[in-house]
């Protein structure tokens, strides 16, 4: 007893820390199995609308993406605050002028191996405030490129009226 | 022969290394899932086509039109988006043959047998004003509409839901009720 009593000294217990790096590694597999990469920076603002009835995509690999929605604060002095079709990392300069779809799907298609191109999907992620106006020219324009498996992207939820 | 001592890795600095690999993960990953209501556009028609077979009779249409304000008109009737899914639903099944309602065509479905298959079509058409949201709302309650009908003809045939179904099954469904849903060719309905 008496050795205890020599070591503690009054002095508060040290914690034992040596199992936080195994919390840290148990929540960083959690992220790591839960996300997926970010693959490009959205630089219009896109809230999707609600629907109940969705589908998952099945593939992801052969998933292409259009994003439809106003320019977020620091693109909107450029941009205007109208809807806009992001491209890969560019928004686009003109509405009326959808041809770089054509050749965004191109380039897309080229990047999917021969096989799978049939199966190829696009998946238009517009801001639920979006007029159709413009998705019904992105839609059509897909149809001129024959990119004709599309998906909506909306998020689960109780629909509103 | 006394055993020689190992020095024991320090530790310590485990926890840092871990806590960098997670926040580079929070920071270059993204957490929203990739969900939908996925579709088939129409090809476009090849310019020398006759316009002569799209000649549908007309009890196997129904139009549903989404006007700039958001409001729907089903048949010829306007409507809210709640009472849409009963309307698609009576006019995919016609219960009673009413003569102004689509007709049926008696299909040999493979696994099933002989079943009256709906002749209907649905043409969706929106303004180049209509909001997304509203647009997408009215996709959903033709889908849930649709999914409906196939759980309820799933029950019938095989006693369970169609999504319980083997895949040969839901091809059966599928095929004795059909999800036919044209998006009309865009039409500028703005008045000048």
């Amino acid at each position: 007893m008496a050795k205890f009593i020599k070591e503690n000294k009054g002095e508060l217990p040290q914690m034992n820390t040596s199992s936080l790096p195994d919390i840290v590694f148990i929540i960083l597999m959690f992220f790591m199995v839960c996300t997926s990469m970010r693959q490009t920076e959205t630089k219009v603002r896109v809230r999707t609308p609600q629907a109940s009835e969705i589908a998952k995509l099945d593939r992801k690999d052969l998933a292409t993406y259009i994003y439809i929605g106003t320019p977020s604060q620091q693109y909107q002095k450029e941009y205007g605050t109208d809807s806009r079709i992001q491209l890969n990392d560019v928004i686009c300069k003109d509405n009326n002028d959808l041809s770089s779809i054509r050749d965004f799907i191109a380039a897309e298609r080229e990047k999917i191996s021969e096989a799978d191109r049939p199966f190829m999907q696009v998946n238009i992620k517009a801001d639920q405030d979006t007029r159709m106006g413009i998705i019904t020219d992105v839609k059509q324009e897909l149809r001129r490129c024959s990119a004709l498996k599309i998906m909506y992207g909306a998020r689960k939820g109780g629909v509103q009226k | 022969m006394a055993k020689k001592k190992v020095p024991e890795i320090n530790g310590s600095s485990m926890a840092d290394i871990a806590f960098i690999a997670l926040i580079f993960f929070l920071m270059v990953t993204t957490m929203d899932k990739e969900e939908g209501i996925a579709r088939q556009l129409p090809p476009i028609p090849p310019e020398d086509q006759k316009v002569e077979n799209q000649e549908v009779n007309r009890r196997n249409i129904i139009q549903v039109k989404i006007n700039a304000n958001d409001r729907l008109l089903a048949g010829s009737q306007p409507m809210d988006v709640s009472q849409l899914k009963d309307k698609i639903k009576e006019f995919m099944t016609n219960p009673y043959d009413d003569p102004s309602l689509p007709e049926k065509e008696v299909k040999d479905v493979k696994g099933i047998g002989p079943v009256p298959v709906s002749k209907g079509v649905i043409s969706l058409q929106n303004d180049r004003g209509t909001t997304y949201q509203a647009y997408i709302t009215v996709q959903n309650e033709l889908v849930k509409a649709i999914n409906e009908l196939r759980d309820d003809f799933s029950m019938k045939t095989f006693g369970k839901k169609y999504s319980k179904l083997t895949e040969e099954q839901q091809e059966s469904v599928r095929e004795a009720v059909p999800q036919r849903i044209s998006e009309a060719e865009p039409k500028d309905v703005r008045k000048k």
